[in-house]
């Protein structure tokens, strides 16, 4: 039995939300808008919840980074099983920039601190769609990193991951600690039931701020500007299969 | 003449900024040949304007570094050949990147927005220091990048002022490079082996078919399909047309293919010539793998799904007598 994991969860706009550009192109629309746990962190912590079930590891502790509300996603967190939570303090300025540099030099401070053994993330946050802090935290730790990873399994203190890759499936055997990122289909996260929503009120949140931590949340990326992206040209209905093979022909695409 | 002298003195400069600029493309290869996807980065490393050079690394080689040195645009190639490369390992590539990068002080480095230059790059910036960029579709200056964000539903244009550029480059918005360079090559020192990973082994899905990210044509099945077994309908109809077949991610949940099929904001970009939605509803992040799709047919039996709303050609229909009854139109 490993000792310690932790599960980085982000609070994002909800994945069924259709999203608008702000007029000022300064970014989205957040305010007033439905958001929940990013779908990927959801499977990172099922995973995690599902290890301590195995009795593989100890403890799970869910971190998040952001302002006050974020701690509505670590209580969902803790609903789905994890044993207490974290909340990183960031908001106003810092919060608008903060970008997966800033979240992997704060969870490898805190895997430090917790004296983690596994960090498991999803692979990548369906706002910012980065698909770099699991990456970027375990290079910080000099860690090993299973990513994109559709099963995981414990063979001693090594790690057995198998990556969804481009053309099909690799596994890789790593050394522990290490980080997993989660891809879709490494588990179906289960659903809170209310007696758990209820026992998650109890668990602990402990907050803490990056300076704190040691980490300078400064950032050197600057967005200029956010833009609609090209509206595609209304189309047409055909009636046949006739007219659609025709239609292709005359466009020269097939 | 206050302006003419300005503008000048800006021409000098900023080409004194271009010399100065050197980017390296970190090659993805199969130990035979490149991936398209590094033709596509060499394309978008050139347009930053200074010089180009591209690092292979694997246990073999010597093939994909010829192949390299006659690919236009790429000055220099730095070939790094060792056991410790196989499965081109993050753990084991970082540093050897790290070590290049001291020796060459590049301004920029890239690779591909594949399952490849995802894993490795970000592990490369965080020991620079350096936030990286990914899956960029333009680049607007040496520091100005255009990436998608919220599944393809905006756009965020950001100004980069690390020391050190890194960024993944998405192969679908950059022509890959063409042949007639003229590369010298050089033998890159191998670190010592970290040694905290191992590869074991790759399952790869095989089909005769073009590959998905860089086929002209694509057909791609949904829940529609209902089965496994009547994904052989879009397969003929694929064949047909010589495209690669790809398919949502309700298509690859309920089992009915390979979730490296999967076209979406958490499977692969294309954006071929001809993309022919059959069975699939349009849902966001379908959309974000597939819409700049030069020409978008949809084949779906519910006048009101959102695919429609892309399509350039709609057919309101049952797939299941559509798709035949196109086989046979085809074949005439």
């Amino acid at each position: 039995m490993t000792g310690r994991v932790l599960v980085g969860v982000k609070r994002v706009i909800d994945y069924a939300v259709k999203i608008r550009v702000k007029p000022d192109k300064t970014g989205v629309v957040t305010d007033g808008v439905k958001h929940s746990m990013n779908p990927f962190c959801e499977i990172a912590v099922e995973e995690a919840v599902r290890l301590k079930e195995k009795k593989l590891v100890k403890e799970v502790v869910a971190v998040s980074c952001g302002p006050q509300q974020v701690q509505e996603t670590i209580r969902t967190a803790l609903a789905m099983g994890a044993d207490r939570g974290i909340h990183v303090e960031v908001s106003g300025k810092d919060y608008e920039s903060l970008g997966p540099l800033q979240v992997s030099k704060i969870l490898a401070a805190l895997a430090k601190n917790e004296d983690a053994s596994l960090i498991i993330l999803g692979k990548q946050a369906i706002d910012d769609d980065c698909n770099q802090t699991g990456q970027m935290t375990a290079a910080l730790l000099d860690w090993p990193q299973g990513t994109f990873a559709s099963e995981v399994t414990f063979e001693g203190d090594k790690l057995k991951v198998v990556r969804e890759i481009d053309g099909g499936l690799e596994t890789i055997k790593i050394n522990t600690p290490a980080v997993v990122t989660a891809d879709l289909r490494l588990n179906t996260p289960r659903y809170a039931t209310l007696p758990n929503i209820m026992k998650a009120k109890k668990k602990k949140i402990a907050s803490v701020k990056p300076g704190d931590l040691g980490v300078d949340m400064s950032s050197r990326m600057e967005v200029l500007r956010v833009d609609e992206p090209p509206q595609r040209q209304a189309g047409m209905k055909v009636e046949s299969v006739e007219e659609l093979v025709a239609k292709l022909k005359e466009a020269g695409s097939i | 003449m206050l302006k003419a002298i300005t503008k000048s003195n800006l021409r000098t400069l900023s080409g004194l900024i271009q010399r100065f600029q050197s980017t390296l493309v970190v090659a993805e290869h199969n130990n035979d040949t490149l991936t398209p996807v590094t033709l596509s980065a060499i394309t978008a490393a050139s347009k930053l304007g200074g010089e180009v050079s591209c690092l292979i690394a694997g246990t073999d080689c010597a093939k994909v570094a010829e192949q390299l040195s006659q690919v236009e645009g790429v000055k220099k190639v730095l070939v790094a050949q060792h056991d410790v490369y196989k499965g081109m390992l993050p753990e084991e590539l970082t540093p050897l990147i790290l070590a290049s990068q001291k020796q060459f002080n590049f301004t920029h480095i890239c690779a591909g927005a594949s399952a490849f230059g995802k894993n490795l790059l970000p592990r490369v910036a965080s020991k620079l220091d350096v936030a990286p960029i990914s899956d960029i579709i333009e680049i607007k200056s040496p520091d100005t990048f255009v990436r998608t964000i919220y599944a393809g539903n905006a756009l965020s244009t950001v100004k980069c002022n690390e020391k050190v550029k890194v960024f993944t480059v998405r192969g679908t918005s950059f022509e890959p490079a063409k042949q007639g360079g003229s590369a010298t090559s050089e033998q890159v020192s191998s670190a010592t082996p970290v040694g905290i990973s191992e590869w074991l082994e790759q399952n790869l899905t095989k089909n005769d078919r073009p590959e998905l990210t860089s086929a002209k044509i694509v057909v791609s099945g949904g829940r529609g399909l209902k089965s496994a077994e009547n994904f052989k309908l879009l397969y003929d109809l694929a064949d047909k047309l010589n495209a690669a077949v790809g398919a949502s991610r309700a298509a690859v949940d309920a089992g009915y293919v390979p979730n490296d099929m999967q076209v979406g904001q958490t499977g692969k970009i294309v954006a071929p010539e001809l993309y022919i939605a059959v069975g699939i509803s349009g849902a966001i992040q379908h959309l974000a793998g597939m819409k700049d799709s030069k020409t978008i047919v949809a084949i779906n039996k519910d006048p009101e799904a959102p695919i429609f709303q892309v399509a350039d050609f709609g057919l309101v229909a049952d797939l299941f007598k559509a798709v035949p009854e196109m086989i046979d139109t085809l074949k005439k």
